[in-house]
């Protein structure tokens, strides 16, 4: 099947006073219609900047993006200019993004902020939108949604701010949902919430969903495909139970390990944390970017970077040590 | 073994790094890409020059010589500005002038920054009723616009303080006076920004650590809080420095600024527009000069204020 | 938020009293009222002792003050000079709205000396600040939208050239260029003085020709700084997570700049404006001074270097108390536009 969204060698970097920060580094990844792509990565691992690139949201100054193509629906986004954009932004491709209470507006109404959107890709009445808008309310599962209609957003809980954010995304019924870390600020239990009402919005509406996170617990539930990206480098894709199954990049490996699992037959053993910090954009790295970091550094590590090469269908992987077998590949 | 593993992990790390900017080098670069902060700077030591340079060409006596026989003369080889209504050479003027009006503003400004700082960080400190109380007052001389307040302090301490002799120049005492009413009708929004800094700074960790090891309240104020708050001291003294320099010259040009003979840019321009037809070159140089001085320092004040945001993103292109 | 306003009030009350305090003390140390009221002589030394016992100057400071602010038609004055104080006086005090009558200009109530002039520093003032809104909030936002551009670089330098100029300057060049020059090139020029010409009569179109200078001299200076102001909101409201979201709605660019970003830049600007209000009823003296207006600025001017106590205090309690009142309202209109306040 011919994806719906593909980014083909992204390069995007910052150009800072401290250096220029290399954000996006020859990503590629794609996703087809109705299926979920999960990204997984630490803070600065890119993921974000390249679903903004898929956006046109990259500001620019600093951010340049400098190689690569966008296709969406077979044509390269990067070539659109702004009013191209703006009518793929909402309508096809929607967004949800990470903070609720900044995402919003606070002196418009949670209707009106719904509904505006609809009013401009689709040309509806003020009224019709209303009632439409209600209507996504009432899907999301927001409680009283002609009172709330409304109200502003410091009126809702973090919750509801975020389910209000979803139906905002999906007001237009886009192609796709991108939907960019939306339940790391929120509790646990609420976590699992959104995570089921993406999951049947999605079934019910057939969209394709990039889903990002830093925690693999989400992912597992929700993606048919991850990508676990580390310094701006994609160093594993594969189908998710494959992932799950058999990680072949140490730092897949770290963060499945970092998990606290209830079934743990570890018992007292104490959590496993990948030693040293997530790395700032500005250091470029001579081989591979894990590196300093990874248990199984060989000397070929530190002088050449891997590729992202198959080691079985439907799982890549980018790394110079043969984890299963225990040798260099 | 995991802790070695760690420390030498983020050793690694450390050394790939491209080396970082310390605060100083960040704030000066920063300040530096402001083209016109720089500007501003070269001007105000331009600026200065010719006030304090300027003293060495013309004596004090020369700046007050009249000779009404010369009197409203248009710029010519000998009189480079021009005379003025009783026949002063303007140049000399504008370079004596110069001298008074950037001391008012330097001097208004620490008197400013010493009442300020002190209300403010004692309200701040103490908090309770001595906050209430000063900030009261502070609130009721921040309710009266300022020109107003210089007006009626400059008429109530008009011909009160007798000429000084320093440094074998004689100041009148309005130059004391306006020093001192400008300094006291300014600190009012310093004396605010100080306090509210003071209020989040006081619960800090390292000023509970310094109360613990029996630090003097006045050293805590003084030697910890203090330079903690210096940066929006330093971007509003600057700024201050500009306000006190146009407030000279707007008591000065109603007259009842720095008096006559002593010269300062603004009463070169009192009743200068009786004679703007005629002659323009009365104000025009007095004038430009508060212009490019104040603007200067408007520039320099901006770019330390972007230079010492600690929040400021700065591309480069 | 009724108990809020109230609140407000109740503070402002002893806020006024001390302001009032203050420049009443000031105020009567400053110089000498009897001074110029021989005319073109000095005072003669009786006169003096009597109009002295007659304005009740002869009264120790805080007496004053108390009849300044409860009048004295509850006590005696003593008219007469034979040291029995036996008539009643007449003032009603502060409180009661009488603000006494001038000491310069012979026995005037200071009530109508005020009114006489403040309707002509509304005129001026008044549309001065519309236009200036206008103009901030149109340069302060193209500004931003443009940021780093020329236009943007060109804007920035001159509204820093402009807010750092005294009034008088560009008063001054003002004048000279469209009163002066354009007169001597033969071209129509606008006039520099007063409010009318006199020989003409006060028709409109006279005040407005008149208006034009001191308006431009005082927009310039004002516009300047608060497009800077409208400029560095813009620029942070841009920066703001909602506009990103605003825009990934696919919103078009002038629906996000005018819907989502102008709403919330707007608000300071609001207080900004709100503190800038009581003083249009001050007028700006020095403009006034220069180009010989006819309005409150002037007269403070006067009767300031002329030690007149009653319309000083009149003038200055006026301008404080709107002050603190306009501080309220302007609070009051901010949490009534803010949703975030509104509806806590």
């Amino acid at each position: 099947m011919e994806p719906i969204l593909e980014l083909q060698n992204l390069e995007v970097k910052f150009y800072t006073l401290d250096g220029v920060v290399h954000a996006v580094n020859g990503v590629s990844y794609y996703v087809e219609a109705g299926k979920t792509l999960g990204i997984v990565g630490e803070s600065g691992c890119g993921k974000s900047v390249s679903v903004l690139s898929v956006m046109g949201l990259i500001p620019d100054p600093p951010g340049k993006i400098t190689r690569g193509k966008i296709l969406f629906q077979g044509k390269n986004l990067l070539e659109y200019d702004d009013a191209q954009m703006e009518s793929i932004r909402g309508a096809e491709i929607g967004m949800v993004f990470q903070d609720p209470m900044t995402s919003l507006n606070p002196v418009l109404t949670i209707g009106k902020q719904i509904s505006e959107a609809m009013v401009v890709h689709k040309g509806v009445s003020q009224e019709e939108a209303r009632q439409r808008a209600i209507e996504f309310l009432v899907m999301v599962g927001i409680p009283n949604p002609v009172e709330r209609f409304n109200d502003y957003p410091h009126q809702f809980s973090g919750g509801m701010r975020q389910r209000a954010m979803i139906a905002m995304a999906l007001s237009c019924s886009p192609d796709i949902l991108i939907a960019d870390e939306p339940t790391t600020s929120l509790d646990v239990t609420i976590q699992a919430q959104i995570i089921d009402l993406t999951k049947s919005l999605r079934d019910q509406l057939n969209m394709a969903v990039i889903w990002i996170t830093h925690d693999l617990a989400v992912i597992a539930d929700l993606a048919d495909t991850v990508v676990v990206m580390y310094a701006g480098y994609i160093v594993e894709e594969a189908d998710v139970y494959r992932l799950y199954e058999n990680p072949l990049h140490p730092y897949t490996v770290s963060l499945l390990k970092s998990l606290p699992r209830m079934d743990s037959s570890r018992g007292n053993e104490r959590l496993a944390t990948i030693p040293g910090f997530p790395p700032t954009g500005t250091i470029v790295f001579p081989g591979c970017p894990f590196a300093p970091r990874c248990r199984y550094t060989m000397e070929r590590c530190t002088m050449e970077n891997p590729q992202l090469e198959y080691f079985e269908a439907d799982h890549k992987v980018a790394c110079w040590f043969d984890l299963e077998n225990r040798r260099a590949r | 073994m995991q802790a070695t593993a760690e420390s030498e992990v983020i050793k690694l790390q450390e050394e790939l790094k491209a080396e970082p900017l310390t605060p100083g080098q960040l704030i000066w670069l920063r300040f530096l890409r402001h083209k016109m902060a720089v500007f501003g700077v070269v001007m105000l030591f331009l600026l200065l020059l010719y006030s304090v340079g300027g003293a060495f060409v013309f004596t004090e006596a020369e700046a007050n010589f009249t000779n009404t026989s010369i009197r409203l003369n248009p710029p010519s080889a000998e009189h480079p500005f021009g005379t003025d209504t009783v026949g002063r050479d303007i140049l000399a003027r504008t370079i004596y002038g110069g001298q008074i009006s950037l001391l008012i503003g330097l001097f208004a400004v620490v008197v400013e920054v010493i009442v300020g700082v002190l209300i403010g960080a004692l309200a701040g400190y103490y908090g309770g009723w001595i906050d209430s109380l000063l900030m009261r007052f502070t609130e009721a001389m921040f309710n009266i616009p300022q020109l107003f307040l210089l007006l009626v302090m400059a008429k109530f301490f008009g011909g009160k303080i007798p000429t000084l002799t320093v440094f074998g120049r004689s100041f009148s005492g309005s130059v004391i006076v306006i020093i001192m009413i400008i300094g006291l009708t300014s600190w009012m929004y310093l004396a605010r920004i100080v306090r509210a800094n003071f209020l989040s700074l006081k619960e800090r960790e390292f000023v509970l650590a310094a109360h613990t090891t029996g630090t003097s309240h006045s050293a805590i104020i003084f030697q910890h809080i203090l330079p903690n708050s210096i940066a929006p001291i330093i971007v509003s003294g600057t700024l201050s420095v500009a306000n006190a320099i146009i407030a000279e010259a707007y008591i000065s040009f109603l007259g009842l600024g720095v008096q006559p003979p002593t010269a300062t840019w603004g009463n070169m321009l009192e009743g200068a527009y009786n004679y703007i037809e005629t002659a323009p070159w009365l104000w025009i140089f007095p004038g430009s000069l508060i212009v490019l001085t104040v603007l200067s320092i408007n520039f320099v004040g901006d770019g330390l204020r972007d230079a010492l945001d600690p929040h400021a993103i700065v591309e480069v292109r | 938020m009724t108990r809020y306003i109230i609140r407000r009030i109740l503070q402002a009350i002893p806020l006024l009293f001390i302001i009032s305090l203050l420049l009443f003390v000031l105020m009567m140390n400053t110089g000498d009222p009897l001074a110029t009221m021989g005319g073109r002589k000095p005072t003669r030394p009786e006169d003096r002792e009597r109009l002295s016992r007659q304005l009740g100057l002869d009264k120790p400071l805080y007496i004053q003050y108390i009849y300044w602010l409860v009048g004295n038609d509850w006590a005696k004055i003593d008219m007469d000079g034979d040291g029995i104080a036996e008539t009643p006086g007449s003032r009603k005090g502060v409180l009661r709205g009488d603000f006494g009558n001038s000491l310069v200009s012979r026995g005037k109530a200071v009530d109508d000396i005020i009114w006489e002039r403040l309707p002509n520093t509304l005129i001026l003032m008044i549309p001065a600040e519309i236009i200036v809104i206008l103009i901030s909030l149109l340069v302060g936002i193209y500004s931003a939208l443009r940021q780093y551009s020329l236009v943007d670089h060109t804007v920035t330098a001159l509204s820093f050239v402009g807010y750092s100029m005294p009034i008088f300057f560009i008063a001054l060049v003002s004048m000279y260029i469209f009163g002066v020059n354009f007169k001597r090139w033969g071209l129509p020029y606008l006039p520099t003085v007063g409010m009318f010409d006199p020989k003409v009569g006060k028709t409109t179109e006279q005040i407005i020709l008149h208006m034009v200078l001191p308006i431009f001299s005082m927009t310039v200076i004002t516009a300047a700084g608060y497009s800077r102001f409208v400029r560095s909101q813009m620029l942070e409201v841009l920066s703001e997570d909602y506009i990103r979201t605003a825009r990934a709605k696919g919103l078009p660019r002038r629906m996000v700049i005018m819907g989502h970003a102008l709403k919330n830049a707007s608000l300071p600007l609001v207080t900004i404006v709100g503190l800038d209000v009581p003083l249009l009823l001050a007028g700006a003296v020095v403009t006034e001074s220069i180009f010989a207006w006819p309005g409150m600025g002037r007269l403070f001017i006067d009767h300031l270097s002329r030690s007149d106590t009653p319309v000083v205090m009149g003038i200055l309690m006026m301008i404080s108390v709107a002050v603190v009142f306009s501080q309220l309202i302007t609070d009051i209109i901010y949490a009534w536009l803010d949703p975030r306040i509104r509806y806590t």
